[in-house]
């Protein structure tokens, strides 16, 4: 027995890991099941960590943290709206512009909170439950944004695909000339995708400075929100596939923390190296079978929508 | 069917303006339709049937003028607003969602919530009552065009219309699927639905409709029984001028093979793509060939493996003028004296977002000497441009505007003008009057035949027989990759090409193909 005892903690390092890329990727798929792309993610978790380290140690309430991490996500979303799709302007450009903004933003934020301690999200344990060896510390003594997170899965799944404003937010996405045609607000519906999708961004950058490494530190989401975002062409926008893949992109990151307590004699910038080794080689075996992308890829995602006509 | 005499018209639009900045898209516009009615809207690209046409149906609203709904002033904030009152629209280019099922397509045309269940065993009913047969769990983009537009008929029959507008539905049918649509529309309107019915086809119109309504430059024309003119005097209305029908020019006495297609095979690349089988056919010098067939035959896969988009496997498959060209790529083949006008004007025919002038300096540099010492000659660029826009009557505010400002009409007359203009040896036109106004059609069709006339040889592949028996000297049909053997005009009519359309060619039909060269 004693010789798995490490089984347990990997596995819980692996669910904290992972919970941020879930929210944010989760949020990200709705905008792009929409037709837009915004490659702001990066940007809008920093300011989400940021806002939402603020709000607790000013508070001292992690609920309200947490929703003033998804109320800055989603402001952020709204400037990118205000940009792409009403003043119509590229959505790649300023999808990047977004993220170099939150960046700068969430450090001038932060500046007086550095090194600031607060205590991590607490987490819930289940009298019983909690107690079962092995799968009770899995299963039952997370804390709430991790149930939140697998929950927002299950919810994006089952409005996409069971329901009539799902199937719209989809129709937009597939074709906007042929949505307006039939008299659907493309604009309206892009908008509240976007903003959904900057929401769950907020929420999953506090996860990381409130949960996964309770302090906050300038640029502290250290590539994540590029993660989600290639998670999602990995999962070919398929909300099920996210859940996965973000417990898959996870692992490979404590891999190394573990791989390094172990005492492996590999480099340590190697293992650092291998989430994004991993995007890569997975984004080409994907690549190859382009029916599959076809798919289920949004058909008009990044093109910009003129009404007139 | 139609009662003229007592009762209020179904729909009455009384005077209805709608301006554009610098232009009167609609200008004081009366129109009657009454229950049961089937009514032709008849009009020139430009015309402002489909500024009409989208006022009704609630996605612009008009300046001015009174639209009534069964003798009731009403306004149409919006299509859910058309729709509610029972207008219903099957729009020219499909309002469909390609990445979903049928089901899912009409689920979104529907106003609140469905049962998706309940919904299919609807399709499936009035899909059989009215002869539309659809399978509601294909996905769209496995269907073939003429499926999709039952999608677009049923989701309007779905909400029970008392008022059907189709926007040139038969553009992209076989004669034998228009002339199943016909008799679901007959029967529409002897059940008391009101057509209004918007297409360029006249003899069509002719067969199929109680009244027409011509607009020309934005204002009303008149109103006439289509049955009592013939396609002459309709057209002339529609112009405002006479229309020369294309002079078919003398038999081609056995001109030189220019362009010779020999067993051309190309797998698909995709997995929805036609792959080319065997494909055999010559165009001499003096001739139009025409190629019919259904859109997604291997009109699109047979054009790039002509034009170079992709090479052939075996050089020989395709000879210009005695010489292999299979393995040249567009531009080499370009300066051989290869034109080609493809089936996409933008992105394939036109970079959407570079002005006249420069596009038109990306297909003719060469043959028209747009370079000095390595550099864009922009003078002789902007002359040749000028030279098009003038010489086809290209509507445009001028050659620096970009391509993707041109309606559809416009940008296909300047392609095809760029491509005449290059004095090729051998042209191949894709769909060359595709959306283009009937005096524009008539002068391109001119120009393609003097052109063959001077020598050239022209093929031309469309799915517009009425087009392709204007002014074609032989046609072949292509369906599902392969072409049937070649036919002078004289021994094929109608009917036979229509039913090689609908892919009854092959192993089992005891029609052999006979060799007529």
């Amino acid at each position: 027995m004693s010789g798995f005892d490490w089984i347990v903690p990997v596995f819980l390092t692996v669910i904290t890991a992972a919970t941020p890329l879930v929210f944010a990727a989760i949020g990200e798929l709705v905008s792009e099941k929409s037709g837009v792309l915004n490659l702001g993610v990066e940007g809008m978790m920093l300011v989400g960590a940021a806002t939402g380290f603020i709000a607790v140690t000013v508070t001292g309430s992690y609920f309200l943290g947490v929703a003033a991490a998804a109320f800055a996500g989603a402001a952020m979303a709204l400037l990118f709206g205000i940009l792409t799709l009403s003043l119509m302007a590229n959505q790649v450009a300023t999808g990047l512009a977004l993220t170099l903004f939150g960046v700068g933003l969430s450090a001038l934020m932060g500046q007086d909170f550095v090194g600031v301690p607060v205590d991590a999200l607490t987490k819930l344990n289940i009298p019983g439950l909690s107690d079962i060896p092995f799968l009770g510390p899995i299963l039952f003594a997370q804390d709430a944004l991790v149930y939140l997170s697998i929950i927002m899965v299950g919810v994006v799944g089952w409005f996409l695909y069971k329901t009539k404003a799902g199937l719209i937010l989809r129709a937009v996405g597939d074709s906007h000339d042929a949505a307006h045609a039939i008299g659907y607000p493309v604009i309206a519906i892009r908008y509240l995708a976007v903003l959904f999708g900057g929401a769950m961004s907020g929420i999953g950058g506090a996860y990381l400075s409130l949960a996964y490494t309770p302090m906050w530190a300038e640029n502290m989401t250290a590539g994540r929100g590029w993660i989600a975002l290639a998670l999602i062409v990995f999962a070919t926008w398929k909300p099920g596939l996210v859940l996965l893949g973000a417990y898959m992109f996870g692992g490979i990151t404590i891999l190394q923390l573990h791989a390094q307590a172990a005492g492996l004699d590999v480099p340590s910038q190697f293992l650092s190296m291998l989430p994004y080794v991993a995007t890569i080689v997975v984004l080409v075996l994907i690549s190859k079978d382009q029916s599959r992308i076809r798919k289920h890829a949004p058909a008009c995602i990044g093109r910009v929508f003129h009404p007139a006509a | 069917m139609s009662e003229t005499g007592g009762g209020a018209p179904q729909l009455e639009l009384r005077g209805i303006t709608k301006a554009y900045p610098g232009c009167l898209a609609n200008d004081h516009i009366d129109l009657k339709i009454m229950p049961g009615e089937i009514h032709a809207l008849l009009g020139e690209n430009g015309a402002g049937k489909s500024t009409l046409v989208k006022i009704i149906y609630g996605v612009l609203a008009a300046d001015e003028g009174d639209i009534l709904w069964e003798g009731v002033p009403v306004t149409i904030p919006n299509p859910h607003g058309a729709r509610k009152i029972g207008i219903g629209m099957v729009f020219q280019h499909f309002s469909l969602f390609e990445a979903m099922t049928v089901s899912e397509n009409i689920a979104l045309g529907l106003p609140g919530r469905q049962n998706m269940r309940s919904l299919e065993k609807q399709i499936i009913d009035v899909s059989k009552n009215y002869g539309l047969p659809l399978d509601p769990q294909r996905q769209v983009h496995t269907l073939s065009v003429g499926e999709k537009q039952r999608i677009e008929i049923v989701r309007c029959l779905l909400q029970n219309p008392k008022l059907l507008i189709m926007d040139e539905p038969t553009s992209v049918l076989t004669p034998q699927e228009a002339e199943k649509m016909f008799e679901t529309l007959r029967r529409l309107a002897t059940e008391g639905v009101s057509i209004l019915y918007i297409s360029h086809k006249l003899d069509e119109i002719r067969a199929l409709c109680h009244k027409a309504t011509i607009l020309r430059g934005g204002k009303f024309i008149n109103e006439c029984d289509p049955t009592k003119e013939t396609a002459k005097t309709l057209a002339e209305m529609m112009i405002g001028s006479s229309l020369r029908a294309p002079a078919h020019h003398k038999a081609v006495k056995g001109g030189d093979v220019r362009l010779k297609v020999r067993n051309l095979t190309v797998p698909a690349t995709t997995e929805f793509g036609i792959s080319l089988k065997d494909i055999s056919f010559n165009v001499k010098s003096g001739e139009v060939f025409g190629i019919a067939g259904v859109a997604g035959n291997g009109q699109i896969e047979l054009l790039s493996a002509l034009s170079g988009e992709t090479r052939s496997q075996a050089a020989d498959a395709v000879t210009l003028d005695g010489e292999y060209i299979g393995w040249l790529s567009p531009n080499e083949r370009r300066d051989l004296g290869l034109a080609f006008v493809p089936e996409d004007r933008l992105g394939h025919g036109s970079v959407p977002e570079m002005t006249l002038s420069e596009n038109a300096f990306l297909s003719g540099y060469n043959r028209m000497k747009l370079i000095s010492a390595g550099f864009i000659n922009n003078i002789s660029s902007a002359r040749y441009a000028t030279d098009i826009v003038r010489k086809f009557d290209v509507r445009t505010p001028g050659i620096f505007h970009t391509a993707n400002s041109l309606s559809g009409g416009n940008l296909q007359k300047f392609i095809v003008g760029r491509e005449i203009l290059q004095k090729p040896d051998v042209i191949i036109v894709a769909h060359p009057t595709w959306g283009v106004d009937a005096g524009a059609a008539a002068f391109i069709h001119q120009t393609l035949i003097d052109l063959a006339e001077k020598g050239a040889a022209v093929l031309v592949i469309s799915q517009d027989l009425d087009e392709l028996f204007a002014i074609s000297n032989r046609i072949a049909v292509i369906s599902e990759g392969r072409l049937s053997a070649a036919k002078s005009l004289k021994e094929i009519t109608v009917e036979e090409i229509g039913l090689l359309m609908g892919g009854t060619h092959g192993t089992g039909a005891p029609k052999e193909a006979s060799h007529v060269a």
